[in-house]
């Protein structure tokens, strides 16, 4: 509901002559695309559930040696500590951090790629929707909305699969002793913070071609024959 | 014609459009008055600006000079707000290609551009149902667009176009995509709307089906106004044509 022309706005909802888009609507809009488009979605959602849940496994990797490091006579201890640095604290080791920094940009890449796609392929609705009537942020927020329910959705799965993999192997690795030392509030809040960055880098990813869409114009509405 | 408001009047427009080092001279100074309520046709091989005069009335383009008035307002002097307004409130579109909005029901669609106008869902609702009635399409009001024939879809865009109320109906090519039986279905459609609720009704088109219903004919040759032609005039050409 943010406007950059408030001024503006304002003198035309005094004439009686805005054209609006509620917000609820607008989400309604956009769950109806998502579902459509199912397949299209999917696949941008598989970039962003494989670099959130690599990126969990790692914070929940590195949770998970500080319980074992932290508690006393828990088996496998030495074995960890002279395995070095990095074993110890993986979410440190620059090599880890390097490799999980190319996956996120990896993933963004793949997520600006597959919307400016998605767009090119509705410029005709986009144009359609601009010919009855709708502002340029109408279709911005449009494309923010199914950029933040993706998000959720990938980065909610992707933090599962991340969290769930990480115990697994640890379990395999450790022994069930392992669920003694867990710090769970610990894993919870890693799980949020993977799924805030799982949305925030699915609205970077549709910034661009968001806008691009934005700034159609409405005559493209008439070109382009399928 | 006397008392009857002119709704669109199209000034000296001029339109270049650059290409490369030099400009393509589009339209080289239309001057066009269409009156409200009247049922035109703007005819032109492909090249000849028709398009690009058909965008200009439907305040899809500016015109590099000269104006385009609708209801006595100069498009070009809208900033986007008002032009969306415009596009809401005064202009229906429809199109070659139906345009309707693949993820949405029949009646979606219609009530879409009422959503943009700030109706309430109710209402919106319920002129979307009656305006499906209107066009035949009643009983299919939640269907998607793939689930429809091609005429049905069109019937939805025309249902569509007529939400708000418009005083002008843009009709690029109506019956391009369509069979002539269904083609002929929608022009009779329009027709019967251009007479019943006194909308203008302005269509680019190559049918001649769609001149025999038209008030009058804009011919559109090499970017400046050929001939108008009213209906009587015309029908001793169509005679002519149908000899042969």
């Amino acid at each position: 509901m943010m406007s950059w022309n408030g001024k503006k706005e304002r003198r035309h909802l005094r004439s009686g002559r805005q054209v609006t888009l509620p917000f609820l609507k607008s989400v309604e809009i956009a769950v109806k695309s998502i579902r459509a488009r199912f397949f299209r979605s999917f696949i941008t959602l598989l970039s962003l559930v494989l670099a959130i849940s690599f990126y969990s496994y790692v914070s929940v990797n590195t949770i998970l040696l500080q319980g074992i490091l932290l508690s006393d006579d828990f088996p496998g201890v030495e074995r960890l500590v002279q395995e070095g640095d990095g074993a110890l604290d993986p979410a440190n080791d620059p090599k880890q951090r390097w490799i999980l920094f190319l996956s996120l940009l990896v993933c963004v890449v793949g997520i600006v790629n597959t919307q400016l796609m998605a767009v090119t392929e509705r410029f005709r609705e986009i144009g359609t929707m601009k010919c009855l009537g709708a502002l340029d942020r109408f279709i911005l927020r449009l494309f923010l909305i199914e950029a933040t329910i993706q998000g959720v959705i990938g980065a909610a799965a992707g933090a599962l699969l991340g969290t769930l993999v990480s115990l697994l192997w640890s379990v395999a690795r450790f022994g069930s002793h392992l669920f003694m030392v867990i710090s769970w509030p610990d894993i919870a809040l890693s799980m949020v913070w993977a799924m805030g960055l799982g949305c925030l880098l699915s609205v970077i990813g549709v910034l661009y071609p968001a806008l691009v869409a934005a700034r159609m114009q409405p005559v493209e509405a008439m070109r382009g024959r399928e | 014609m006397e008392g009857t408001s002119r709704i669109v009047r199209v000034v000296e427009v001029k339109k270049d459009f650059p290409m490369g080092k030099g400009v393509i001279r589009v339209l080289k100074g239309i001057d066009l008055s269409i009156l409200a309520g009247e049922y035109i046709s703007i005819m032109g091989p492909s090249g000849s600006g028709k398009s690009t005069l058909f965008n200009m009335i439907g305040g899809l383009d500016k015109p590099s000079s000269g104006a385009v008035y609708i209801d006595e307002v100069d498009i070009a002097q809208l900033d986007a707000y008002e032009l969306a307004w415009l596009r809401c409130r005064k202009i229906g579109y429809i199109f070659q290609t139906f345009n309707i909005i693949q993820v949405m029901t029949a009646l979606e669609n219609v009530t879409l551009p009422m959503v943009f106008a700030g109706v309430s869902p109710m209402d919106a609702t319920k002129k979307g149902m009656e305006l499906l009635d209107m066009v035949g399409l009643k009983e299919r009001f939640n269907h998607k667009p793939s689930e429809l024939s091609g005429g049905q879809q069109q019937r939805v865009a025309v249902a569509r176009a007529l939400a708000n109320d418009p005083s002008i109906i843009l009709a690029d090519e109506p019956t391009g995509n369509l069979d002539v039986t269904t083609g002929g279905e929608i022009i009779d459609l329009l027709k019967m709307l251009s007479i019943e609720k006194r909308v203008t009704v302005i269509s680019a088109t190559h049918d001649f089906k769609m001149l025999n219903v038209s008030d009058r004919v804009v011919w559109v040759e090499d970017g400046r106004i050929d001939r108008i032609e009213n209906r009587d005039e015309l029908s001793i050409s169509m005679g002519e044509i149908g000899e042969r």
